[in-house]
């Protein structure tokens, strides 16, 4: 393809912008990482650190309160995805059969519940009187289903064959089998999708456990880390930390440390996010 | 209902009982719990042992100059959200569309896409540090001669990261939905147009543009169902006293009546953002029915 002049100057300015906002979307997270591993001499506004040091990871992974919110947060995050994944392909698959007696009734009850909610103070009674309230459940049963999720499975399943189950039932094979052995393997990236969109919700949860848990070694790490930088409740753990390995660091390098901790496992998972994410989504949200 | 039907679909039934105990559990009940913005809540008695007390407490909030303050801020900091959020992917999409080099394509799609995936809490320990008073903005300012802004306690400041923040984390992932339905235009509607003589910007705003049109619709839709929260997970974690008089939302305020164990109010409060955010969905829908035509919408 040949290009005008004007064309081409374009393209040029184009690329040039679009790699702006690239260093843009960079920066913020680089810059935190320079900090988490420099000296306090050596924390400045560019992204080459001058001294580095590990201590803030050392002081970090050494206290318990943040090894005990990691694994909150790691178990709420296993334990919530694999129930939800389970629940919610067992709503979807019971949906998507269209000539399921009051579908169209309880589909609109399921979303009518996107548009309008009980907000805070009735949701939190509800909670206290399961008493869920200082329970590792309330991690659980409260975020169990998505509304999103679910539609977006009922609609991939809706596009599976009605033949399928035919001919599940003809084998003799009850409703559970087939959404086992049949839909789900043949549904793979979107149920990989409403795993990663699970799992991602409960990795970042923090609200749940700031208004239900008192229990601080049932804290999740999110919450610690808003406590730790928006509470400024940093010197009550750490302070005493850094005078006893009289490290030269300062408490933005152990805040930016536990940032990069909590990050993490979002990076780690990033790949795979990228594999499925936009491709379950457009596969699933397509309109009826 | 038909006893035969029933016993026919009773397996797809017992698969959906969970999902039905679900919602009547935590979101029926506490919608019916909502009773209590209408009562006189005492602890003691408990919901339904409380008095009637009608509008009382929906009076009491409007008679609370702080709440009237709340109201302005959420509805500020929303449209000019609702404006930015839906605009700057639409560019960016449009960019990234015209790019050719498809590896650079795909690196900058990756890079904007990533702040969608993390949680307020983590970017605000981030930008708390960026933009604060020692921060590296702030040493650039100061070794250039200037003094220190305080970016985070400043109204106009904090109104303006709030916004910029919030596109950063946002613009990305919306653009990546935005050249999905890109991507699924026909080429050959591009061809005949170039053969008629329309330029690049031409087929951009004739062609692109009018094929994201129903995209773009259900984005706004979706938005505005969000403008009475208006981040509450992004402003709960970066806002601070200092600027309550312009950051201060429905959202951050009814927390902190709660926090107070003010339940009545903050149900009643609760209660005008539910009903209020439903009714500007259904309204927005409605019109973009009216006038982009029947397809358009969400329902």
């Amino acid at each position: 393809m040949k290009y005008t002049k004007g064309e081409k100057l374009f393209n040029i300015f184009n690329i040039l912008i679009l790699s702006i906002v690239g260093l843009i979307m960079l920066y913020p997270l680089l810059y935190i990482f320079i900090v988490s591993i420099s000296t306090m001499a050596g924390a400045g506004a560019g992204l080459i650190p001058k001294e580095i040091t590990f201590s803030a990871y050392r002081i970090v992974l050494g206290s318990k309160e943040l090894l005990t919110a990691l694994g909150v947060s790691l178990l709420r995050t296993v334990v919530g995805t694999s129930i939800t994944v389970v629940v919610t392909a067992m709503c979807a698959y019971a949906l998507s059969i269209k000539k399921l007696p009051h579908r169209n009734a309880i589909m609109f009850l399921i979303v009518f519940t996107m548009l309008f909610s009980g907000g805070i103070v009735p949701t939190y009674m509800v909670v206290k009187g399961l008493g869920l309230i200082d329970s590792f459940f309330v991690y659980i049963f409260p975020m169990l289903l998505d509304v999103f999720c679910i539609l977006i499975l009922k609609n991939y399943f809706e596009q599976i064959p009605e033949s399928i189950i035919d001919s599940g039932y003809l084998d003799g094979a009850g409703d559970f089998n087939i959404l086992f052995r049949l839909y789900i393997p043949l549904s793979k990236p979107v149920v990989a999708t409403v795993a990663l969109i699970t799992a991602l919700g409960h990795w970042n949860s923090w609200f749940d456990s700031m208004i239900y848990i008192n229990n601080p070694d049932l804290k999740v790490l999110q919450l610690f880390l808003r406590e730790m930088i928006v509470e400024s409740n940093f010197f009550y753990h750490y302070s005493n930390a850094i005078m006893v390995n009289s490290e030269n660091i300062s408490s933005e390098t152990i805040k930016a440390a536990i940032v990069v901790i909590t990050i993490l496992p979002i990076f780690i998972a990033y790949p795979f996010v990228q594999k499925y994410f936009v491709k379950g989504i457009m596969l699933g949200s397509t309109k009826e | 209902m038909n006893i035969k039907l029933f016993k026919k679909y009773r397996g797809a039934y017992l698969l959906l009982l969970p999902a039905i105990l679900f919602f009547i559990i935590f979101s029926y009940i506490p919608m019916s719990g909502l009773v209590i913005a209408f009562k006189d809540f005492r602890l003691g008695l408990g919901i339904i042992g409380s008095p009637w007390c009608g509008l009382e407490n929906f009076q009491v909030l409007f008679e609370n100059a702080n709440f009237i303050r709340v109201i302005r801020n959420t509805l500020v900091i929303s449209f000019l959200k609702l404006f930015f959020v839906l605009v700057v992917p639409i560019i960016l999409a449009l960019m990234l569309n015209e790019v050719r080099l498809s590896a650079f394509k795909k690196g900058i799609q990756t890079l904007t896409f990533i702040p969608h995936f993390i949680s307020w809490v983590i970017l605000s320990g981030i930008f708390l540090m960026l933009f604060g008073i020692d921060g590296p903005l702030n040493k650039l300012i100061v070794s250039s001669g200037g003094d220190p802004i305080g970016f985070m306690t400043s109204d106009v400041w904090f109104i303006t990261i709030i916004i910029a923040t919030g596109v950063w984390q946002t613009a990305g992932y919306t653009a990546v939905i935005y050249l999905a339905a890109i991507s699924g235009i026909n080429p050959n509607l591009y061809d005949a147009a170039s053969v008629d003589g329309a330029n690049r910007w031409q087929q951009t705003w004739y062609i692109t543009l009018k094929a994201l049109q129903p995209t773009i619709i259900i984005m706004f839709i979706l938005s505005v169902g969000g403008v009475l929260n208006s981040g509450f997970d992004q402003i709960f974690n970066m806002y601070n006293p200092q600027v309550y008089d312009v950051g201060d939302i429905l959202g951050t305020w009814l927390i902190r009546r709660f926090e107070v164990l003010d339940f009545a109010g903050a149900a009643a409060g609760g209660l005008l953002q539910s009903v209020l955010g439903m009714f500007l969905v259904c309204l927005t829908n409605s019109l973009s029915k009216r006038f982009a035509g029947k397809e358009s919408g969400l329902w």
